[in-house]
C-alpha cells in the first residue's frame, strides 16, 4: 500500500470504485506528491481535488457498513442468502 | 483331535505305512495343529507387543502389514482395515509403536504374526503423533507456506465468523468488534466446533462465506478446551479448506497455547477468538484520524506550495520595484500584474473549476479560499471563443475577444495588442 502502488495512478481517474486500501494509498500518494513542492500550479490543484475526492470517499466508506449480525445460509440454488442472525435460546456451550 | 491321537498310529493317505510308530501329516494338517495350539492359548488371544514397525505397507485393499521388531527378534504383523481405520496417526517405518490384539498363524506361509486389533505410539499421545504427522506432512507440501499468507483488508466491508452459534467464542468476537468498530457489519456462518462432523461441518460453514463477494475477511474460532475438543481444527481438508477460502483466514482456536493445524494454515493465527477479532476488525478511531492526517496534510501541502508562488512574484516585484525608480513604477506594476497573472491563471481557472463540482467536494477548498487570490486584485483572462487560460501572449492576437475575471464579476475585453516579456524588457531599458 503505499506510494509505490498509488504513484502510478494517472491523476484524476476515477476513484469511487476503488477499495479503501486503493483509496488509502493513492490519497498518500496525492499527498506525497503535493508536499514535495514542485508540480505546476494547475497539476497541484488537479492533485488536491483529487486528494479531497479521496478523502470524501475514505471517509464516506468509514461509515458504509450498517452494525448489525447476519447469519449466511445455503438458498438452496447453489448460492447463499444473508438473514438476520437471531442467537438461540439454546443455551451457551463452553466452544 | 489330532493331539487326542497322537502318538498313535495313522496311516499316511495314499500310500503303504512307512513305520508302524510314525504319523505323516500333511503340511497342512501340521500347520493347522501349529494354529490351533496358538488359538486355543488364552494368552496369546490378547497380547501387547513393544517394538519398532519396519517393512510397512499399506495395501490397496486397505489392511495394513508390516513387521514389528527389537534388536533380537521380529514379528509379522497385519491390522485389516476395519481396525486401522481408527487410528489416529499414521503408522510408519522406524516408529515405535504398542500393539495390542492376538496371535495366530497365516496359515498359507505358516508364518505367526500378530493381528493387531489397536495401535498406540510408544513414548507419546497417538493424538499428538498425529498432529506432528500431519503438520510435517502439509508443511512439507508448502501448504503453511509465509508466501500463502494474505494480508489482512484495513477495512473489510463484511467480516465472517465460522464457529458455533451459542458459544463464547461468538460473543466475546462480537464484543471485541463491536467495540473497535461500532457499526461494523458481522456475517455469521455457524458451524458445529466438536466431534466427528466438526471438521465436515466447519469446512462447509467457511465455504458459504467463501462463496460471497461481499465479505472481506473470514474470522475461525472455537473457545478453549482439551485437546480433544479441539481436534476438529487439526483436519487435513479443513487446512486445505482454510487455504481454498478466497478471504484471508483468521483462526483464534483455544487458548495462548493451543496451536492447531487449522492456526498453521490460516492467514494470521490468533491466541484467542478475542485477539482474533482484534486482527481482523481495525479500529475505527484509527482509520478516521489516518484520513484525517492525510486531508489536514493534503491542505496544508496546497497552501505551502499556493504560497510558495505567491512569494516568488512578490519578490520579482520588490526587485523591480527597487530596481527601477518611480518613473517606470506604473509600467512595472501592469508588468507584476501580468506575471502574476500568469502564475496563476491556470489556478484559478482551477478554482472555477472546483467551484462548479463544489457538491462534489468536501468543501474544504472554500476554506482555504483561493478566491481570496482574486479579492487581492489578480484576475483570470480566458479566451472567449474556448474558455482557455491565456498563459502566453502566443494565445491571444489583436481583436481577439477575452474575458477577464475579477473578484466580483467578467469583464469582457478584446486584444489591441500583445507583447512579449523581452520586448518589454527592452523598450524600457
Amino acid at each position: 500500500m503505499t506510494e509505490a502502488k498509488g504513484a502510478g495512478v494517472p491523476v484524476g481517474a476515477p476513484a469511487e470504485d476503488l477499495s479503501f486500501e486503493e483509496a488509502l494509498a493513492r490519497l498518500e500518494a496525492v499527498v506525497a506528491r503535493l508536499e514535495k513542492g514542485d508540480e505546476p500550479l494547475e497539476t497541484a490543484l488537479e492533485l488536491f481535488e483529487e486528494g479531497i475526492r479521496l478523502s470524501r470517499l475514505l471517509t464516506a466508506k468509514l461509515e458504509e457498513a450498517q452494525a448489525r449480525i447476519d447469519e449466511v445460509v445455503a438458498d438452496g440454488a447453489g448460492g447463499t442468502v444473508l438473514r438476520p442472525f437471531e442467537p438461540g435460546d439454546a443455551g451457551e456451550d463452553d466452544a | 483331535m489330532l493331539r487326542s491321537d497322537a502318538p498313535g498310529r495313522l496311516r499316511p493317505r495314499g500310500g503303504a505305512p512307512i513305520r508302524h510308530d510314525r504319523r505323516i501329516m500333511t503340511v497342512g494338517e501340521l500347520t493347522s495343529y501349529v494354529k490351533g495350539l496358538l488359538d486355543g492359548d488364552p494368552f496369546l488371544a490378547d497380547v501387547w507387543v513393544k517394538g519398532e514397525i519396519s517393512n510397512f505397507r499399506h495395501h490397496t485393499s486397505g489392511h495394513m502389514y508390516f513387521t514389528l521388531k527389537d534388536a533380537t527378534a521380529s514379528v509379522r504383523a497385519v491390522m485389516f482395515r476395519k481396525a486401522n481405520q481408527r487410528l489416529a496417526f499414521r503408522p510408519e517405518n522406524g516408529l515405535e509403536v504398542i500393539a495390542g490384539g492376538r496371535v495366530s498363524v497365516y496359515e498359507r506361509d505358516g508364518q505367526y504374526q500378530l493381528y493387531v486389533r489397536e495401535m498406540e505410539p510408544a513414548g507419546m499421545g497417538s493424538l499428538y503423533l498425529a498432529f506432528e504427522q500431519l503438520k510435517r506432512k502439509l508443511a512439507d507440501e508448502g501448504l503453511f507456506d509465509e508466501a500463502l499468507k494474505r494480508e489482512l483488508p484495513s477495512l473489510p466491508r463484511r467480516v465472517g465468523i465460522v464457529t458455533s452459534p451459542t458459544g463464547a467464542a461468538l460473543r466475546d468476537i462480537v464484543t471485541v468488534a463491536r467495540r473497535r468498530y461500532p457499526n461494523i457489519h458481522l456475517v455469521l456462518s455457524p458451524a458445529l466446533v466438536q466431534g466427528d462432523g466438526a471438521p465436515a461441518d466447519i469446512i462447509r460453514a467457511l465455504e458459504l462465506l467463501s462463496a460471497r463477494d461481499d465479505i472481506d475477511v473470514v474470522i475461525l474460532a472455537r473457545g478453549g478446551g482439551s485437546i480433544e475438543e479441539l481436534w476438529a481444527f487439526n483436519d487435513e481438508a479443513l487446512a486445505r479448506a482454510i487455504r481454498a477460502c478466497r478471504h484471508p483466514v483468521v483462526c483464534g482456536v483455544g487458548h495462548e497455547t493451543d496451536v492447531t493445524i487449522a492456526d498453521l494454515a490460516a492467514d494470521r493465527r490468533a491466541a484467542t477468538p478475542s485477539n482474533a477479532a482484534e486482527m481482523a476488525v481495525p479500529r475505527k478511531a484509527d482509520l478516521s484520524w489516518k484520513v484525517g492526517v492525510l486531508t489536514g496534510r493534503l491542505e496544508r501541502a496546497l497552501r505551502a506550495l499556493v504560497a510558495e508562488r505567491m512569494k516568488a512574484v512578490e519578490r520579482l516585484s520588490l526587485s523591480s520595484a527597487l530596481a527601477r525608480p518611480s518613473r517606470i513604477l506604473d509600467s512595472r506594476r501592469q508588468r507584476v500584474d501580468d506575471l502574476s497573472r500568469n502564475a496563476l491563471l491556470s489556478f484559478t481557472r482551477q478554482v472555477e473549476a472546483c467551484r462548479m463540482r463544489r457538491d462534489a467536494l468536501a468543501g474544504r477548498l472554500e476554506a482555504l479560499s483561493p478566491l481570496a487570490v482574486l479579492a487581492r486584485g489578480y484576475a483570470v483572462c480566458r479566451r472567449a471563443a474556448d474558455g482557455k487560460v491565456v498563459g502566453s501572449v502566443a494565445l491571444v492576437r489583436p481583436g481577439d475577444a477575452v474575458e477577464v475575471e475579477v473578484r466580483d464579476g467578467v469583464i469582457d475585453c478584446t486584444v489591441g495588442g500583445a507583447r512579449r516579456k523581452a520586448d518589454l524588457m527592452e523598450g524600457e531599458g
